[in-house]
C-alpha cells in the first residue's frame, strides 16, 4: 500500500510521508473525494468516574459543560501561567464518560490535577486504532457502512457498527473538508479498514500521508504544535510559550464572564485579557502572487511552487524593514493558487489586509515578498 | 439601418470558447458592458463536457489543462469561481506485449523505470528536460506579452521590436542556440542528442505531434512539442491537469467569473457578420437579424472567419486576405470518446487504476509514429494511429456512475482532406480503427465498451466552427507563429477596421486552452480605449 516505502517514525509507531508518489494526488483526493489517514499513533485517554466533568472543568481552557453526551470539542489545556501546553479533542462519550486524543503523553499532567475527583484516568491508546476518512466524499463512503453519519452534526459523536464491528464516530478532522474519524477496537480496525477501502472504491478513495495532511491542515487553519507552536511544558524561556489569546484561540474563552470554572491558567489569561498584555496574534498570511513570481523572475528562476517552502520560520518586516514578528507552515496552497501561511504579527498588524513583507532566501540571498493579513482558515467546507 | 430595436454594449466578443470568455471577463474588470455571443446552445467552444449518456460525462473535444497562463487564474479571481485543476499524478507508454513504462511524481522513480529501457536514457533525461525547463522559461515572456509588429515602420512599434531582440540577446548563449533548433528543427534531431530507446523517443515525441500535420522527423515538430511543454501545473513545465468536471467545468469557471463582473451572455446567438460605418466597427448582425451595437467588438473565431466570413473579405487589404488563405488550417487529428465498464486490461495491471490517472500514451515507437504519419500524407487516417488517452473517471469520479469509466481519446492523424472518402462516410471506420488499436496493447478492451463517441476533423468544424477542425485555430508551425499569427503586421489583435479586434486561438501565442490571446487581446483594446 505504501508505494513509496517511506516511513518514519510517529509516537512510536510507523506513520507515511505519502501512500503514492504524488503528494498532490493524495491532498485532493481529500479535496474532492476521499482518503483515509492513520491517526492511531495519536495518545489516547479515557477520562470517566462521577466527576469526569467537573475535573475536565478545571483541566480545560475550554468549557466542557456546554459538551453533551453526543457531542465533541475541540480543547485546549494550559499550565498556571496561562500558557497552552496542547490542544486535544474530547468526545463525550457518555453522562460521565470521555474520550480525549494527544499528540504527545499527558498521563501524568492530567493525573497531578486530579486531586480529590472522584475520576479514573487511563491512557487507552493500544486498546483502539483512529481511523481518519476524510474527503468531500467521506459521508457517501462511510454512509454505504453505516446509517448513523448522514445526519451526524459537526463535531457530532455516535455509536455505531462498521462491518460488523462497535466503533465510535465523529464527525471531524484535521483537513477543512468533509471528516469523520473512527475509534475502532484494536482487534477490529484492519476488517473496518478494508470495508472502507471497498466502499470507497467508488470515489477512487486513497490513503492520506502526512506530507498531504500537512497541507490541508495548513489551509484549514489549524495549528500544529512543534510547528505553529511549542508546548509551554517543554520550552525555556516565556519567548517560546504562547497563551490561548495569542494563538488565536479566543473564541474558546467566549463566555468567559458568564462561567465560575476554577480552570488551570484562569487568573493569567483573566489578566492578559484585562491588562491588554499578549503579545501577538496568530494571523492567516497570504502571500502576493505578482510580487512573488517578479522576485523570482528577477533572478532568473522559477517560483518554487510545490508546497512546503524548506525553511521552518520566515521573517516579517514591515515597508520599513522594522521585525515586526514571523510566519510558521508557509505553504503553495494547490487549490487557491497562491501561497499561504500562518503568521505570528503584534496586536496593530493583526487587521485583515494590512500589509507585511515576508523574507524568502532564493539563491542563498535574503529577499522581501509582499504578504496581507487574510481570514483564516484559508479554506472550510467541513459542513458541506 | 434599423438600430431602434437593438440594444448597446461597451464590448461584444463574438465566440463563447475559453479565449472569448477571458477576453471578455478582462474587458467586464475593466468595467466595460460586456455581451458574448456564442452560437451554441452552450457556452465553452471547444472546451465543453456533456452527458451523452446517463451519468457518463465526455469531454467531448478538448480535455485536459495545463497552458492555461497562470496570470489569468490571479487577475480573474477564478479560484473563487470554483477554479480546481486535479493533478494527472501517472502517465503511461505502453508498447506491445505488457511492456510498459510508468513515470510519476518521483525523479528517483522515474530514473529506474527508465534504466530498465535504456540506462543511457534515464542519465540523460534530467539533462534534458532541464534544458527544456530552461528554454520554457526564457520563452515565457514572450508567450505572456504582446509580439511586436515587425512590418511596422512606427518610431514606438521600432523601439518595441528592439526590446524584443534585447532580451533575446540578454539570454545565454547555449540557450539562444536551443531555441533557435526549437523554432525551427525536428523532434528527432533533438531526441536523437539525448536518448538511444527509440520506445522512449516514441514517449518523448508524442507532444510534437499533437494536433499537427507534422512527424517527430518534420522540421518544425520541435516548436510543436516546446508550445506544448510551456503548460505549467503549479510552476512545473510540461505537467498536466485535468478541471474538475473536465475542460467544460473550467469553462463554467471563466463563464461563472464573468457573470459575477456583471457581464451578459447570449447562448444560440450565431453572428452573422460585423456593422461597420466607414472604417470603424459599430456592432453586430446575428442570422436571425438581432442586432447589437458596440465601439469594441472583438472576434473569437479563427482568422478565417474573422477576416472572411464576418467581415467581407473585399474591404479587407488584399495583402491580409492573401495571408489567411495562405494560412494553414489543415486539421489532422479526432476524438474518439468512451465509457467503458473498467479501466482498460493491461496485461500483470488488470483492474489497476492508478496506471491510468494521467496520460496514456499509445504510440510506442518513432517508427510507429511515422508510419501513421504516411498514412496522412497519403490522404487517409492513420490505420495505427498515435492515440493519446485519459481515463478521467479514476481522477473524478463524478465523471461516470460508480465504478465506471469514461476514457478519452486524441486521435493522430485524421486529416481534414481524405482522399479517397469523407467524414461521413469513415466515422465509425475511424472509431473501429481506433478501438482495435487500443484493443491490440490492451487486450480484452472492447469487451469493456458500453458506449462510443467519435468526433472527426469535420465534426470539429462544424459543431465549434473551427476551420477545417483544427484543434489550435490555426497550425502551430513557425512560419504562422508570433509575428505572423495569424498575418505580420496583424499580430497585435486589432485588425484593419478600428473598434474590431481578434482574440481566438489563431493570435499569439496559440492555441490549447490556454487563454493568453483572450488575454493580451484584451489589453490591447483597454489600451487602445485609453488612447
Amino acid at each position: 500500500m505504501n508505494q513509496p516505502e517511506i516511513w518514519h517514525h510517529w509516537s512510536g509507531y510507523l506513520a507515511a510521508p505519502r501512500y503514492q508518489y504524488s503528494v498532490l494526488a493524495e491532498y485532493y483526493a481529500v479535496r474532492d473525494g476521499v482518503a483515509v489517514f492513520d491517526t492511531s499513533p495519536l495518545f489516547k485517554y479515557r477520562i470517566s468516574g462521577a466527576d469526569a466533568e467537573a475535573f475536565l472543568a478545571k483541566l480545560f481552557a475550554r468549557d466542557i459543560r456546554t459538551c453533551a453526551v453526543g457531542q465533541s470539542q475541540y480543547t485546549i489545556w494550559c499550565n498556571e501561567k496561562g500558557f497552552v501546553l496542547e490542544d486535544g479533542v474530547v468526545m463525550r462519550v457518555a453522562e460521565n464518560e470521555y474520550l480525549l486524543t494527544a499528540a504527545r503523553p499527558n498521563l501524568r499532567h492530567f493525573r497531578l490535577h486530579q486531586g480529590d475527583f472522584d475520576v479514573s484516568i487511563e491512557d487507552v491508546s493500544k486498546a483502539y486504532g483512529i481511523l481518519a476518512v476524510q474527503g468531500s466524499k467521506s459521508g457517501l463512503t462511510l454512509g454505504k457502512l453505516t446509517d448513523a453519519v448522514s445526519d451526524l452534526p459537526y463535531f457530532g459523536v455516535t455509536n455505531t457498527s462498521l462491518a460488523g464491528a462497535d466503533v465510535i464516530v465523529g464527525r471531524m478532522g484535521f483537513t477543512g473538508s468533509q471528516g469523520y474519524e473512527i475509534w475502532i477496537k484494536a482487534e477490529d480496525a484492519l476488517p473496518v479498514f478494508d470495508a472502507i477501502f471497498a466502499v470507497g472504491d467508488d470515489y477512487n478513495i486513497v490513503p492520506l500521508g502526512e506530507d498531504a495532511l500537512m497541507l490541508l491542515r495548513i489551509e484549514a487553519g489549524l495549528l500544529l504544535i512543534d510547528v505553529d507552536f511549542d508546548s509551554a511544558r517543554h520550552a525555556w524561556v516565556d519567548a517560546q510559550r504562547e497563551t490561548p489569546l495569542e494563538l488565536g484561540w479566543k473564541w474558546m474563552l467566549r463566555n468567559l464572564d458568564q462561567d465560575d470554572r476554577d480552570f488551570v491558567g484562569r487568573s493569567a489569561i483573566e489578566a492578559e485579557i484585562a491588562n491588554k498584555t499578549s503579545r501577538w496574534k496568530t494571523v492567516g498570511l497570504q502571500i502576493d502572487y505578482y510580487d512573488f513570481e517578479r522576485v523570482h523572475r528577477e533572478l532568473g528562476i522559477m517560483p518554487p511552487k510545490d508546497s512546503m517552502l524548506a525553511q521552518e520560520t520566515h521573517s516579517l518586516y514591515d515597508a520599513d524593514r522594522n521585525y515586526l514578528g514571523y510566519a510558521t507552515s508557509v505553504m503553495y496552497s494547490p487549490l487557491l493558487k497562491k501561497h499561504i501561511a500562518i503568521a505570528k504579527l503584534p496586536l496593530d498588524k493583526c487587521k485583515r489586509g494590512t500589509e507585511v513583507y515576508l523574507e524568502i532566501v532564493p539563491i542563498h540571498k535574503p529577499a522581501l515578498v509582499k504578504a496581507n493579513v487574510v481570514k483564516m482558515p484559508f479554506y472550510n467546507k467541513t459542513n458541506e | 439601418m434599423n438600430n431602434s430595436n437593438s440594444q448597446t454594449y461597451d464590448a461584444i466578443v463574438i465566440g463563447g470558447g475559453h479565449n472569448g470568455l477571458v477576453n471578455a471577463n478582462y474587458l467586464a474588470k475593466a468595467g466595460l458592458n460586456t455581451l458574448v455571443l456564442e452560437a451554441r446552445h452552450l457556452i465553452g467552444g471547444a472546451a465543453i463536457t456533456e452527458e451523452l449518456l446517463p451519468g457518463y460525462k465526455f469531454t467531448t473535444f478538448s480535455y485536459a489543462l495545463s497552458l492555461l497562463r497562470p496570470d489569468i487564474v490571479q487577475d480573474l479571481d477564478l479560484v473563487a469561481h470554483g477554479l480546481m485543476v486535479l493533478p494527472m499524478p501517472n502517465d503511461f507508454h505502453v508498447n506491445y506485449g505488457g511492456v510498459g513504462l510508468r513515470m510519476n511524481a518521483d525523479a528517483g522513480h522515474n530514473y529506474h523505470a527508465v534504466a530498465e529501457h535504456s540506462i543511457h536514457d534515464a542519465e540523460a533525461m534530467d539533462d534534458f528536460f532541464h534544458m527544456v525547463d530552461r528554454v520554457c522559461h526564457a520563452m515565457k515572456p514572450l508567450m505572456d506579452s504582446i509580439p511586436p509588429n515587425t512590418v511596422s515602420d512606427a518610431a514606438a512599434d521600432r523601439e518595441y521590436l528592439a526590446q524584443f531582440n534585447d532580451y533575446l540577446d540578454s539570454l545565454d548563449d547555449d540557450l539562444k542556440a536551443q531555441l533557435e533548433r526549437f523554432w525551427t528543427g525536428s523532434m528527432t534531431e533533438i531526441l536523437d542528442e539525448y536518448f538511444e530507446s527509440d520506445f522512449l523517443k516514441g514517449y518523448f515525441s508524442s507532444s510534437s505531434i499533437i494536433g499537427s500535420m507534422c512527424s517527430p522527423s518534420t522540421p518544425g515538430s520541435a516548436l510543436v512539442y516546446l508550445f506544448h511543454k510551456m503548460g505549467e501545473y503549479d510552476g512545473e513545465f510540461g505537467s498536466w491537469g485535468f478541471h474538475k468536471g473536465g475542460n467544460g467545468g473550467f469553462t463554467q469557471v471563466l463563464a461563472r467569473a464573468f457573470e459575477a463582473k456583471g457581464g451578459t451572455i447570449r447562448l444560440d446567438s450565431r453572428v452573422s457578420h460585423v456593422k461597420r460605418e466607414g472604417d470603424t466597427a459599430t456592432g453586430v448582425v446575428l442570422e436571425d437579424g438581432t442586432e447589437f451595437n458596440a465601439k469594441v467588438v472583438v472576434s473569437a473565431l479563427d482568422p478565417k472567419r474573422t477576416f472572411m466570413q464576418l467581415v467581407d473579405p473585399a474591404t479587407m487589404p488584399q495583402d491580409l486576405i492573401q495571408h489567411i488563405e495562405a494560412y494553414k488550417f489543415q486539421g489532422s487529428a479526432a476524438k474518439v470518446n468512451f465509457a467503458l465498464t473498467d479501466v482498460p486490461p493491461f496485461p500483470g495491471l488488470e483492474g489497476n487504476k492508478s496506471a491510468f490517472q494521467g496520460f496514456l500514451n499509445i504510440g510506442p515507437t518513432l517508427d510507429y509514429l511515422e508510419t501513421a504519419f504516411q498514412d496522412a500524407l497519403e490522404g487517409r487516417f492513420s490505420r495505427r494511429p498515435f492515440l493519446d488517452c485519459c481515463v478521467q473517471s479514476t481522477i473524478d469520479s463524478d465523471m461516470t456512475p460508480a465504478g465506471k469509466h469514461v476514457m478519452s481519446c486524441f486521435v493522430m492523424w485524421a486529416p481534414y482532406h481524405l482522399k479517397d472518402s469523407d467524414w461521413d462516410t469513415e466515422r465509425e471506420n475511424l472509431g473501429d480503427t481506433v478501438q482495435q488499436t487500443i484493443e491490440e496493447f490492451f487486450p480484452g478492451f472492447s469487451a469493456l465498451v458500453e458506449h462510443r463517441e467519435v468526433v472527426t476533423p469535420l465534426d470539429i468544424e462544424r459543431i465549434v466552427g473551427l476551420s477545417e477542425g483544427n484543434i489550435f485555430a490555426g497550425e502551430l508551425f513557425s512560419s504562422q507563429m508570433f509575428f505572423n499569427r495569424p498575418a505580420p503586421g496583424w499580430n497585435q489583435y486589432r485588425t484593419p477596421l478600428a473598434g474590431y479586434y481578434q482574440c481566438g486561438s489563431g493570435t499569439h501565442p496559440g492555441g490549447c486552452v490556454i487563454g493568453g490571446p483572450g488575454k493580451l487581446a484584451a489589453a490591447q483594446v483597454l489600451g487602445d480605449l485609453e488612447g
